[in-house]
């Protein structure tokens, strides 16, 4: 996943999850009738911060190792927590979203913050940086584990097979006059060469082109097929059906020409831009047909290297 | 503009989708008429339709568009919702027409898709 995909994906993920889904259940406590000089080897030890001080149930404190050094320097260990505890506490409510969390660390520089119920008002945790961070990290592997896996195997495809020459081919069907599933096709097309770590800009230009091809057998025909064929140099997309065919080929290369009928045009295509935009797309068409036949496209955009391949291919 | 900001300015309802508000959004686009969607539109605008049918939500993936916003207060159908939803796309509604919802847009700093 690149870069600016895992930040934004952090960005949701900190209004999704809960603080009490990356919280420390298991809390450090002390009571304010402990002496200070009891903190010695819990703060030592546990390699912690600061401790919250707990009344019962309810927090009524944090004892803080800034709070403990400025105890030894005065020489009065033997005070009470409950006299050298800071009693204005940030807490946070359990069920808020992490980004309210990130915004206190944000704004008050502190190392944690105690995490009580808003039901009853109760410490039920504790919550770091670095909780967070672990939160997000295994939330972000969970959701990318299997898409990761995929894209790793297909990234590295081609340079894993040796032979001379190597064409990955991908096979649709694509349904005539069914609209609710027209797309599907160029849909899972788009998701494969993603997959395959294919530039976006190239997979936009063939996703587009399919898109439309795609479009054109679905209005016009009863239906046809599309491949894929996937070379390091190429991919070439060929849309063929067994439709009415077209007349007038030049004319209907025309920007604007359309034969659609009214239903399509209310279904936001059908302007005359399809093969337009198929041959802005693609950097070679070619398109044939015969009437009563059928319509065959095809199209091709390079790659120009930009797909890692096994030095199998040789020239 | 953040689509926050774009849902207080249009009154919009979310209909379905990620609810990242502070995702910036830099270009838009009015357009009922897919093709010119697809020959025109820059990836991560957000598209304003009028057009109210699944393959909204088709050149939209495919356009690498994540915010679509019904114009004139079009509700979208369960099957387009779900769609969306498999597509990782936000869907809004605004009671606005389209001219209007454009404009507050443009004035508030969001560009057209030519720049």
């Amino acid at each position: 996943m690149d870069a600016e995909k895992a930040i934004t994906k952090v960005q949701e993920l900190v209004y999704e999850i809960k603080v009490n889904q990356v919280m420390v259940t298991d809390v450090i406590t002390v009571s304010p009738h402990n002496l200070m000089s009891e903190l010695r080897v819990l703060l030592h030890d546990k390699r912690i911060s600061g401790v919250p001080v707990v009344e019962g149930t309810t927090l009524v404190g944090l004892v803080s190792i800034e709070d403990f050094v400025k105890c030894l320097s005065e020489g009065k260990m033997n005070n009470l927590v409950r006299d050298r505890m800071s009693r204005d506490v940030i807490t946070l409510y359990d069920d808020e979203p992490l980004v309210r969390a990130v915004q206190e660390f944000d704004r008050r520089g502190y190392g944690r913050f105690p995490v009580i119920s808003r039901e009853n008002g109760a410490l039920v945790g504790v919550i770091t940086k670095g909780d967070i961070i672990r939160g997000l990290l295994k939330r972000i592997e969970i959701d990318y584990h299997e898409e990761e896996i995929h894209r790793y195997r297909a990234s590295y495809f081609f340079e894993d097979i040796i032979a001379d020459k190597t064409t990955l081919i991908f096979q649709y069907k694509v349904t005539g006059k069914d609209f609710s599933r027209a797309g599907r096709t160029s849909s899972g097309l788009k998701k494969t060469l993603r997959r395959m770590g294919i530039p976006p800009k190239i997979i936009r230009r063939i996703a587009i082109a399919t898109y439309e091809a795609e479009m054109n057998i679905v209005v016009f025909t009863d239906g046809g097929e599309i491949t894929a064929q996937v070379t390091p140099r190429e991919i070439r997309v060929e849309a063929v059906d067994s439709g009415p065919g077209i007349p007038d080929i030049k004319k209907a290369m025309e920007p604007g020409f359309s034969t659609a009928p009214d239903w399509v045009r209310d279904l936001g295509f059908g302007a005359g831009m399809g093969l337009t935009n198929i041959r802005k797309c693609a950097d070679t068409m070619h398109l044939e047909s015969t009437v009563g036949k059928g319509t065959r496209l095809e199209i091709a955009v390079q790659l120009n290297g930009a797909v890692k391949h096994d030095s199998g291919d040789h020239h | 503009m953040t689509l926050g900001e774009i849902i207080k300015t249009l009154d919009c309802r979310v209909v379905a989708g990620n609810t990242n508000l502070d995702a910036k959004v830099r270009t838009g686009c009015g357009c009922d008429l897919m093709s010119d969607v697809l020959a025109f539109i820059k990836p991560g605008a957000i598209l304003l339709t009028g057009l109210n049918n699944p393959q909204v939500v088709r050149t939209a993936e495919i356009a690498e568009i994540r915010i679509v916003c019904f114009v004139r207060g079009k509700q979208p159908s369960q099957e387009l919702i779900t769609l969306a939803r498999e597509s990782g796309i936000t869907l809004l509604t605004t009671s606005l027409p389209m001219f209007e919802a454009c404009g507050k847009l443009y004035m508030n700093g969001l560009s057209g898709y030519d720049e």
